[in-house]
């Protein structure tokens, strides 16, 4: 891949979640080093070895998660590392004076040199990391999804800079999903896919839709089996749905023998959705109705009421790593496995080993520590516990995350299965709501979908009625128009 | 040779690994027994030494079986050698002034330190302040609240109110030499085989060991995280207040003053044996093992006449040693 960016230029590089935007940019600020290739800064080779050499050349990232440390002030934070200092000793007239001089321009009242970090919101904290990159005088600077987490407000204030920035001759990346964006505040837009550039040009030349279809073009493949499914009684049922910060509302009916997706970017809320359904998360106003059991629940009563969710971070909360395979499977409901409610391992070990050889967990047996598994065979880990435990309604939060494409085929033949139910051998269908930021698998895998946008769920549409682009239309907050 | 075949084989390798893994501490312990053998007099390899090794190991090793499970799920108890100190106190408190039966009083102590206990545990779930925090202030409350029972003054209690409470620990005398072992020594191998059965069948205890091992995902699952660790802190307290009558046994008093960083053996004793302090290891086996290397170190340094000072020195490196060595097991075996 090539791209190239002028001084006193945006540049903005656009692509759906891991089409390779952001690794291209740890490439470029020195955090990972490239396999093949060359860059050039100014004319001269470019290459750093980590981030601090990159910062020292003039090449500055702003993160999407803020890497301040909040404890600290503004001053300090700005000029961390480089502190001006005699002997050891801070020379903190001058770490003033620079600090001063880089957040002037800004001409915001709530950044002072003294201003503890963590008490400033997260626009003007956007503002101290950009003043940090200004103060070791970068020449490039690299925004990763500066707006993701910013207010309408905070975000004009930010373009306003950039803009500015551009004027005093700076090159600025502009990562982002939002298409509108983009269209404001970039010269040049580059559309990444797959960790290919797929197609580049000047911003004014080119329409949304023309960016959309060159961010999604991919052809699905037959990786998606569907029975014919019949969608029964609705189990759940969400009605303005809204917790502390996401998602700000949402409404949503699943029914039996159906999977519902939500699509939508990352940082859009729909995790939260599903945690706040599931208890993990506070619930601050709607209805929620499930099975027979109406308003929010801890995970211990919706596991009981027959609910289940597969978590998005499995080596963080998924799994317990150093367990054995058997204990993370039976975990949630240890009842069954001896008398007087004696939990007897080897019967633990005996259930865990149908599952095993079901959904062909690849390991040494039920008492092989999760951790040593590979990442396939331990999301398959983590399934299992659902299936093991029996629930009716399944909640997935982005089940094929960093999986190879066999254990994807399985999942996908999975969620089919379950959805489908048998009834011949009185297997029931079951109900899946399964959050993806993989567009092509939603197509293939649900019935109907809706998508998240800054907090808000859209309306459920029937999946053939949708099509990849007006999804993404619909999660980078465009006006569909079909 | 067929998949299964070799499954089955890779399956009875695992098996032997995880035999030699249980065993390794019971290994190390011998090793260190036979050691002192070699290089101590011969009277260290008497029975009766062995008695004495076994009676000097069982307050530590009863406070450290409840400090095993706080340990598993990935907490700790700074207050145990205070609770131990209240127990005592609240035992001769009863015996002298309340004129109690010992068996009686008994259970008060224990059922004091198992309250003190609780109250750890729900400060930790409610306050959401991290164990270290909440037991380090316990430690400090429950040593002034045993002062202020005993008024700054140990507790003598009158001889005939003792009745068997001094025998828990005493050496077994020549006519009821089938005992073996004090009673205070069998107390604590049943209450070991107890808590280690408690760890591996019933759904506390693997409660215990997933909250250690990644208590997100215990939540996850459904456990009542809040009040397993209720639990656990008050079955530590009570294990504390068990090994507070131990102690109590041996000095027939109460004494607010005894038992001054007792929780820090107790903690090395979990250490030893293979517990983690970032939680979701830890063994019962383990721990008795690593209480009685701790023993059969001091015994020995003192039957070779070596000085106090270089007991500590050896029992300090020991502990560093044997977790050294644990981590480097666990690196090969993961």
């Amino acid at each position: 891949m090539g791209i190239k960016v002028a001084a006193g230029e945006v540049l903005a590089l656009v692509g759906e979640n891991g089409a390779g935007k952001s690794t291209l940019m740890k490439v470029c600020s020195g955090a990972v080093k490239p396999d093949a290739g060359q860059m050039w800064l100014g004319g001269a080779p470019f290459r750093p070895g980590n981030p601090l050499e990159a910062r020292r050349a003039g090449v500055a990232m702003i993160y999407q998660e803020l890497s301040l440390a909040p404890h600290l002030s503004v001053q300090e934070n700005i000029m961390l590392g480089m502190e001006p200092a005699k002997l050891g000793v801070v020379r903190w007239g001058q770490v003033r004076q620079r600090a001063l001089d880089a957040i002037r321009e800004f001409d915001n009242p709530e950044l002072t040199p003294d201003a503890r970090v963590s008490r400033l919101s997260v626009g003007s904290q956007q503002l101290v990391e950009i003043a940090r990159a200004l103060a070791i005088g970068c020449r490039v600077l690299v925004l990763d999804e500066p707006t993701s987490s910013l207010t309408q407000q905070d975000v004009e204030r930010l373009f306003e800079i950039i803009g500015r920035l551009k004027q005093q001759g700076k090159a600025i990346v502009y990562i982002s999903h939002f298409i509108e964006e983009v269209k404001r505040v970039a010269d040049r837009v580059t559309v990444l896919r797959d960790g290919r550039v797929v197609g580049s040009s000047a911003v004014a030349a080119i329409t949304a839709d023309k960016i959309v279809a060159l961010m999604v073009g991919r052809q699905v493949d037959e990786l998606y089996p569907r029975s014919d499914r019949a969608a029964g009684e609705v189990v759940l049922e969400i009605e303005d749905l809204a917790g502390p910060e996401n998602p700000k509302s949402a409404s949503l009916q699943l029914r039996r023998g159906e999977v519902l997706g939500i699509a939508g970017l990352v940082g859009a809320g729909r995790t939260e959705l599903l945690r706040s359904l599931f208890g993990l998360e506070p619930v601050k106003k709607g209805r929620i109705r499930l099975g027979v059991y109406t308003g929010p629940a801890s995970p211990v009563k919706r596991w009981m009421q027959g609910a289940g969710l597969l978590s998005e971070d499995r080596k963080e909360e998924g799994l317990a790593l150093s367990l054995s395979v058997a204990d993370n499977v039976t975990l949630s409901k240890l009842k069954g496995f001896g008398p007087l409610g004696l939990v007897l391992p080897g019967r633990q070990d005996r259930a865990t080993r149908r599952w095993l050889e079901q959904l062909d967990i690849r390991c040494r047996g039920p008492r092989q520590p999760v951790a040593s598994l590979s990442g396939g065979n331990q999301q398959k880990v983590a399934l299992a516990r659902l299936l093991q435990h029996d629930v009716d309604v399944f909640l997935l939060d982005e089940p094929t995350r960093g999986i190879d494409v066999a254990a994807k085929a399985l999942v996908y033949k999975l969620i089919n299965t379950l959805a489908t139910g048998s009834p011949g051998e009185g297997r029931e269908p079951k109900a899946i709501l399964m959050v993806s930021s993989y567009l092509p698998e939603l197509m293939g895998v649900c019935d109907r979908v809706a998508v998240m946008c800054r907090g808000t769920l859209g309306p459920t549409h029937q999946i053939d009625e949708v099509n990849e682009h007006m999804l993404m239309l619909e999660a980078t907050g465009q006006e569909a128009t079909a | 040779m067929s998949d299964e075949q070799a499954t089955s084989n890779q399956g009875t390798a695992l098996n032997w690994r995880g035999l030699l893994n249980t065993l390794s501490p019971v290994l190390a312990l011998v090793a260190v027994f036979e050691l002192f053998v070699l290089i101590a007099p011969s009277s260290f390899a008497t029975v009766r030494n062995i008695e004495m090794i076994a009676r000097q190991t069982t307050i530590v090793g009863v406070a450290a079986l409840g400090m095993t499970l706080v340990i598993i799920s990935g907490g700790i108890d700074l207050s145990v050698g205070s609770i131990v100190a209240l127990s005592t106190v609240v035992i001769a408190w009863l015996l002298q002034y309340a004129g109690v039966s010992p068996l009686t009083a008994a259970l008060g102590g224990v059922a004091a330190a198992a309250l003190f206990g609780l109250v750890s545990g729900v400060l930790i779930t409610r306050l959401r302040v991290v164990p270290f925090i909440v037991t380090l202030g316990m430690m400090l409350v429950v040593r002034g609240a045993a002062k202020g029972i005993g008024r700054e003054q140990k507790i003598d209690v009158n001889p005939e109110q003792l009745a068997w409470l001094d025998d828990l620990l005493a050496s077994v005398p020549q006519d009821r030499s089938w005992m073996l072992l004090p009673p205070g020594v069998w107390m604590m191998i049943l209450l070991a085989v107890a808590m280690a059965a408690l760890l591996r069948y019933t759904r506390l205890g693997r409660h215990t060991f997933a909250l250690g091992s990644n208590e997100q995902t215990a939540r996850l699952c459904g456990v009542a995280v809040d009040r397993v660790k209720v639990i656990v802190y008050t079955l530590c307290g009570a294990f504390a207040g068990l090994a507070g009558l131990m102690q109590f046994s041996r000095l027939t008093v109460g004494d607010p003053t005894v038992a001054v960083g007792l929780e820090l053996n107790v903690i090395a004793a979990v250490v030893i044996g293979g517990g983690s302090l970032s939680g979701g290891e830890g063994s019962i086996l383990g721990t008795l093992v690593g209480a009685l290397i701790m023993t059969i170190i001091a015994s020995g340094c003192t039957q070779m006449g070596l000085p106090n000072w270089v007991q500590e020195i050896v029992t300090g490196a020991i502990i560093v040693v044997a977790v050294a060595l644990d981590r480097l097991r666990h690196r090969r075996t993961v």
